[in-house]
């Protein structure tokens, strides 16, 4: 090798195993390669071949019943929300290439923005491209440099992701607990800004929050509120407006962020708000103004399902019932569950550990059953859980069906 | 309060989460030494708010690595107080 400095350019040849950026995710190469290599199917690689109802799909060439998508309130094929994205397919075109401040709000998103407004009595809505860009855009714009979040420590990933983006001091209390949460907004510098965000129900363990007391403590000490009501909304409260209305504190949150992939059965995120100066954060959020709005249609069948939803009562009631029917037969069959009763849609089994929790896992979906496999570091206390979450349109025997199905996979690997 | 005290006050908070029995210096590290977990860690830092009556807030924490600074980010959040 001459060392002119005329010599073209060699790629680097790396040996074995060289160190470079990637080096970083080794120990996690590691530990799916150890998981998967007595023949486990890939927890995080399932593809759902065809689809055939909210609650069925084929995986693997067979029927599989759905049991970890979400879709608490089944919209995804329900017939006029499906018509009302076809037409505006026809009507609008596929998308918008623009961001909602230039070329991006159709009337469609001014439509949703409206349902969403009907949706829970509230003055300001605002649709973000995902729910993980709408708590990311709202917590980063509003908590400033100086100011101080306050966020229980089981938050979302998009909660925490909103509170790195931003400038603001953040202060994480235990989950759910009142008292934890009331000695930091003690402890809080006079003078400083003050944004509690809190979840309604928690994803992992499907947990509720006890909002009225942590609302009350948060307005006591001067802060704003933020609630995460993204696996309650269309289920839980009166109005299907989530943990916040069923505590009777709606009200007094100053900001609810919600999504469109759960309940609402598409894509995209919201905030609603009855701050009277909501709209100037159009202009000054950028995980809103720096992206590409979402497709008419989409908006279209989300304007549409929410609309369904606010005439949902039937079918919460049945959610419900199945919620607590699941519950209380998985406890029966001696699994170990996340809550002593069913708080929400979501029913989380814990597992011993990971390697047995992907085992059962697997032998579920051999059953013919899909549910969750969450680990840490998404989980709280380093559990690993199945987490089941159910859906409007499984039936009585669907949830029969499926404890027989945890029953057999159970006891084939040991865990019952 | 002086710094002197400050370092006898959390000496006894670690004890309970030292479960190795570590001895500890100035330039000992929590998550090193002490194989403190991001759990631990939560529930050490909630440990030292409450006896101090301070926050030490997650963009402080990113900050303190050793028993040292640590020492001396208390020392000076209850100086503001």
């Amino acid at each position: 090798m001459t060392r002119t400095g005329l010599a073209p350019d060699q790629p680097v040849v790396r040996e074995g195993d060289g160190p470079d950026l990637f080096s970083k995710f080794d120990p996690l190469i590691a530990m799916r390669e150890n998981l998967l290599s007595e023949g486990q199917e890939d927890p995080f690689n399932l593809v759902m071949e065809r689809v055939l109802s909210p609650t069925r799909a084929i995986c693997n060439g067979r029927e599989t019943i759905l049991l970890g998508t979400y879709n608490y309130m089944g919209m995804t094929f329900d017939p006029e929300v499906i018509q009302a994205g076809e037409q505006a397919l026809r009507d609008y075109g596929t998308g918008t290439t623009g961001s909602r401040v230039l070329n991006g709000t159709y009337t469609p998103h001014k439509d949703c923005e409206n349902a969403l407004r009907e949706f829970y009595d509230m003055s300001g809505a605002m649709v973000f491209s995902t729910g993980y860009q709408a708590n990311l855009g709202i917590i980063s714009t509003i908590a400033g440099k100086g100011d101080y979040v306050i966020l229980d420590i089981d938050s979302h990933a998009s909660i925490w992701d909103g509170c790195k983006m931003g400038d603001a001091e953040v202060v994480p209390f235990k989950h759910n607990d009142v008292d934890a949460l009331e000695k930091r907004l003690r402890r809080v510098p006079e003078g400083a800004g003050k944004l509690v965000v809190l979840e309604g129900v928690y994803s992992m363990l499907g947990d509720v929050a006890p909002l009225k007391e942590m609302v009350a403590i948060a307005k006591r000490h001067g802060a704003m509120v933020l609630v995460d009501e993204a696996h309650s909304m269309g289920f839980i409260g009166e109005h299907g407006r989530g943990v916040a209305e069923a505590q009777g504190v709606l009200e007094q949150v100053d900001f609810v962020i919600g999504t469109f992939s759960k309940s609402v059965g598409t894509v995209g995120g919201f905030c609603v708000s009855n701050h009277p100066k909501f709209e100037i954060l159009r202009l000054v959020c950028r995980p809103y103004t720096f992206t590409a709005s979402l497709p008419p249609s989409v908006m279209a069948t989300a304007a549409t399902s929410i609309r369904k939803l606010m005439r949902g009562s039937d079918r919460r009631a049945h959610l419900w019932e199945n919620s607590r029917r699941l519950h209380a037969g998985l406890r029966e069959l001696g699994f170990s569950l996340g809550t002593d009763e069913a708080q929400s849609a979501i029913i989380a089994v814990v597992m011993p550990d990971l390697e047995r929790g992907a085992q059962m896992w697997g032998a579920l979906l051999e059953e013919g059953l899909y549910v969750n496999l969450a680990r840490p570091p998404a989980t709280p206390a380093n559990m690993t859980l199945l987490r089941c979450s159910l859906c409007a349109e499984h039936s009585e025997e669907d949830v029969q069906t499926i404890l027989d199905m945890f029953a057999q996979a159970g006891r084939k690997t040991g865990i019952i | 309060m002086d710094r002197a005290e400050i370092d006898t006050r959390i000496r006894s908070i670690i004890e309970p989460f030292n479960k190795a029995q570590t001895a500890i210096a100035e330039d000992t590290t929590f998550a090193g030494d002490l194989e403190f977990d991001s759990l631990t860690v939560m529930d050490f830092v909630a440990a030292i708010e409450d006896e101090f009556d301070i926050i030490i807030s997650m963009n402080q924490q990113a900050e303190i690595e050793t028993y040292g600074q640590l020492v001396d980010a208390v020392t000076r959040l209850k100086d503001r107080t």
